[in-house]
């Protein structure tokens, strides 16, 4: 039995390891074009600014995929043959028969088709091409503009900064991030942004980008009139999963690659995962997960679907986590933005007057079914057990010290909270 | 689209050159008043009789220092608080650069120096005379002057520290208690106590780091030369030895004595800090790290047995068998590996070398942590996305990813509790913490199963990383 696996990003390397234990006499390839070894993708951003190097960020040595009998190749994989099973690539190499397939191929940036998006300077940020094409880009570059504010926004923006080159964001929405987090929060990282000497222009687009003669931007203008010079533009407007191979070989596809709740798509041995995959759920919505955790879960899930086993695919309770500049954020369960609460959602707020600590517990009339943290950390395991376990809002606050992760002799806060919530609640 | 095969370039991506702004006025002031203070030091060195008064210390020390804690001030006085790691790779002074090569061949030098060739420093040795006079009571010999320039660089680096993680306070109260450890314990009071004509003891050091205090000679030297103070000295060291050491880290981990009360491992947290991303990270480096310290620790064992042997009968054994086997772990060990190496390749080889491949008394507080301990760094649910930081940035070679990744906690022999895998993580996924010893690694609940599993004699039961298997 031979799998082939296409992507080596979390998703197709979490399928790969989990079916060698699961099925150690099968052949497993992992194929990606973008680099030979699997690396963390959000840790590109930390080999930009020196933190780390390229190695550094390989989360399994090379020694670690010879030991697992994973061989991994390094090509493009042009397309898939599903008819005879074989894969057809890039340039000399040759086909590859397979008996299972799993797609991984991950997601795209977004482009909505700005005059000038094309023109040298401009880029995204997602592969390791791009932070090669980047270190290109911000050679003599004095200004930059991002536009979108999200998690990739706010690491392409501290990447320029840390090469002092000046940044200037142009969002969408009244707050920083505000299409997802309550506006509180959006407004801390509103003013950690500004604190920190970046430009933050909200309630405004990107209109087009100027040219300057020599086919590298040389400013943007924005929907608002204004003219912004700059020699690096940073389009960070969210990504869509990338079904360019699956498009080409006849693989269905919907908004991403269409799978069932066992990841499997609609044509034999043939499977997608991750970013790429948009699940039938039967509900109202379909589901696309696109971050980094659910990548590695629904890899271990394609996996043991791949091995043979009965899979229904369960989201689970919803976390994540990210870091604005120097201010940490997490998320247990579901944390509704402003205006967006379903009914019966509630939440309480409590900010430090330094404004660089929060927690957000939200509700359903006295039910806790989320946490949001702003510069404090939180246990996955207690908020995920109290969410599961319906605990009542008087339950979390009696015990919240319970769910502290900060490191020892940091400021505790419990006290404050618990007094400041009581009386939201009352 | 282009592909990339791997190795890369080792600096994928490092800026041009030029890229730096250019220093400030009070940069360039500052700079000038370092290399001022580091002029007079070199000019006692070269015989200036500098030290005849307290001017010539002050003026050297005060300006040096003083003007490098200025310089570390306004390289973060700009930042907002957090990790600023920005360009640790693309310098070549963090990254094994050129500069590095040189501060490494100028540390390792200085100790060649201090242990064998003393001659070129007896300038310096004179510049600190009034200090050691005020102390001690009497003029500075080598030891003096490198206890002093030891606990300078921990008070000037240091003050690095507090900066660095002013947002920390894990860090700042670690990096106090070390200073405070030093400068006390390790300086002013054993030359108060040479000026009470006392033995010149250290609180801090006892056996196996300090062996002396436990064989025959250092014992009978210090009940003979100092009555009742001696005999508690000698108590002290035991207590250190065989209650603090497995008490204080079935508690709280090695981490009380290595990063928070050893001058070594001080010295580590301070100075070295800026070279802990050099530490070898390979699965081969690991192996030769327990191989080496264990025998290092079963030779200091074997020595104070035998030491003690031969002094309940007179030496006549195995007399001239340890008294080599004395002189050759002092000399190799006490030597080479503390100093020439241990501090000499900070720059090269990261900051714990001794700590982690040598130190007897690291080997024992391991050992202890391992198996017997309350502590360990707790891994955050499914939070890590192996960025690699951690690891990057353990200075005892620890691949901390390798466990975060898979959900399971880190229980290390080796580890000190720096708590800098913990601050670096931008996902705050790493807490260091005591807690019940059941839950702390596969296996916790039968230690001595799991000691005899980690040599080989009994077959290992793979425990469930929570994200991978």
């Amino acid at each position: 039995m031979h799998v082939a696996i296409i992507g080596n990003g979390i998703t197709g390397i979490s399928a790969a390891i989990r079916l060698r234990k699961r099925r150690p006499g099968w052949d497993i390839t992992v194929i990606s074009g973008e680099s030979e070894y699997h690396f963390s993708r959000p840790a590109l951003m930390y080999i930009f600014m020196g933190h780390l190097r390229f190695e550094d960020t390989l989360p399994f040595d090379k020694k670690f995929f010879k030991h697992q009998r994973i061989d991994l190749m390094q090509a493009w994989v042009t397309k898939i043959d599903t008819e005879n099973k074989m894969l057809v690539f890039d340039g000399q190499t040759q086909p590859l028969g397979y008996d299972k397939l799993l797609i991984a191929t991950g997601s795209e940036p977004n482009k909505f088709g700005w005059p000038g998006q094309d023109l040298r300077g401009v880029q995204s940020l997602y592969s390791l091409q791009d932070l090669d094409l980047l270190y290109r880009n911000v050679r003599g570059a004095q200004h930059a503009v991002v536009v979108g504010g999200g998690l990739i926004g706010i690491e392409f923006a501290e990447m320029l900064h840390a090469r002092d080159i000046g940044v200037t964001f142009l969002v969408r929405e009244t707050a920083f991030w505000n299409v997802i987090i309550p506006d509180e929060e959006a407004c801390m990282i509103n003013r950690i942004i500004e604190e920190e000497g970046l430009g933050l222009v909200l309630e405004t687009e990107l209109d087009h980008i100027v040219d300057g003669g020599d086919g590298r931007v040389s400013a943007v203008r924005t929907n608002s009139g204004e003219t912004i010079a700059c020699q690096v533009v940073g389009l960070t407007t969210g990504v869509h999963p990338n079904t360019h191979l699956a498009k080409t070989s006849g693989v269905p596809t919907g908004r991403g690659i269409l799978v069932d709740r066992s990841l499997r798509t609609s044509i034999d041995d043939v499977y997608a995962a991750g970013d790429c995959a948009e699940m039938v759920t039967g509900e109202e919505r379909n589901l696309i997960q696109q971050v980094w955790y659910t990548g590695r879960g629904q890899g271990l899930a394609v996996a043991d679907a791949m091995a043979g086993d009965e899979v229904r695919y369960d989201p689970g309770i919803w976390f994540n986590s990210a870091k604005f500049l120097d201010l940490e954020y997490q998320v247990y369960g579901t944390v509704p933005r402003t205006g967006a609460a379903p009914p019966g959602h509630t939440s309480l707020f409590w900010m430090h007057p330094d404004g660089r600590h929060s927690l957000r517990i939200v509700h359903n009339n006295g039910t806790v079914v989320g946490f949001n943290l702003f510069g404090i950390r939180y246990r996955h395991e207690v908020c995920e057990r109290w969410i599961r376990e319906k605990r009542s809002v008087d339950y979390v606050l009696a015990h919240l010290a319970e769910a502290n992760f900060d490191p020892e002799f940091y400021g505790r806060y419990e006290v404050e909270i618990t007094a400041a919530m009581k009386r939201q609640v009352a | 689209m282009n592909m990339y095969t791997f190795p890369m370039q080792r600096r994928f991506g490092e800026p041009e050159h030029g890229h730096k702004p250019a220093p400030t006025p009070t940069a360039r002031v500052a700079v000038a008043v370092v290399a001022l203070g580091v002029l007079l030091f070199v000019a006692a060195l070269a015989g200036a009789p500098l030290g005849r008064t307290w001017f010539g210390p002050m003026a050297s020390f005060v300006l040096a220092g003083g003007g490098a804690i200025a310089l570390i001030r306004m390289r973060y006085r700009n930042t907002t608080p957090g990790i600023k790691h920005n360009g640790v790779f693309f310098s070549g002074a963090t990254s094994r650069g050129a500069l590095a090569w040189g501060l490494g061949i100028l540390f390792t030098g200085f100790y060649v120096m201090l242990y064998w060739f003393p001659a070129p420093l007896v300038g310096a040795i004179r510049l600190v005379d009034p200090v050691s006079y005020a102390l001690a009571g009497h003029a500075a010999n080598r030891w003096f002057l490198y206890g002093f320039l030891y606990t300078v660089a921990m008070i000037v680096f240091g003050t690095r520290m507090f900066y660095k993680y002013r947002h920390n306070r894990y860090e700042r109260i670690r990096t106090a208690s070390v200073i405070v450890f030093q400068l006390g314990f390790a300086f002013l009071i054993p030359h108060i106590l040479e000026r009470l004509n006392e033995p010149e003891f250290y609180f801090t050091y006892f056996w196996p780091l300090k062996p002396d205090y436990l064989f025959p000679s250092g014992v009978h030297w210090l009940t003979s030369s100092s009555g009742h103070l001696g005999a508690f000295l000698v108590g002290w060291g035991a207590i250190m030895t065989f209650v603090a050491t497995p008490v204080l880290t079935y508690f709280l981990g090695k981490r009380w004595y290595c990063s928070w009360v050893c001058g070594c491992g001080g010295l580590a947290e301070t100075l070295g800090d800026s070279w802990r991303q050099l530490s070898d990270k390979s699965l081969g480096s690991w192996k030769v790290e327990r191989w080496m310290i264990h025998t290092v620790l079963i030779l200091i064992v074997t020595l104070t047995a035998l030491l003690w042997f031969n002094d309940a009968h007179a030496g006549l054994v195995f007399g001239s068998f340890t008294r080599a086997l004395r002189r050759w772990y002092g000399f190799f060990i006490g030597m080479i590996f503390s100093g020439v190496a241990g501090v000499g390749f900070y720059p090269l080889l990261g900051s714990r070398v001794w700590c982690r491949f040598a130190c007897p008394q690291a080997a024992i507080l391991g050992l202890f942590q391992r198996f017997f301990s309350r502590f360990r760094i707790t891994v955050n649910g499914g939070q890590c996305m192996s960025c690699g930081n951690c690891s990057t940035y353990c200075e005892m070679g620890i691949d901390v990813r390798s466990y975060a990744q898979r959900g399971e906690n880190i229980v290390r022999a080796s580890c000190v509790g720096c708590g800098v895998c913990s601050a670096v993580c931008p996902r705050g996924v790493l807490k260091l913490e005591n807690g019940p010893v059941s839950n702390r690694f596969p296996g916790a609940d039968a230690p001595v199963g799991a000691f005899l599993q980690s040599l080989g004699l009994r077959k290992r039961k793979h425990g469930g990383g929570a994200y991978w298997s």
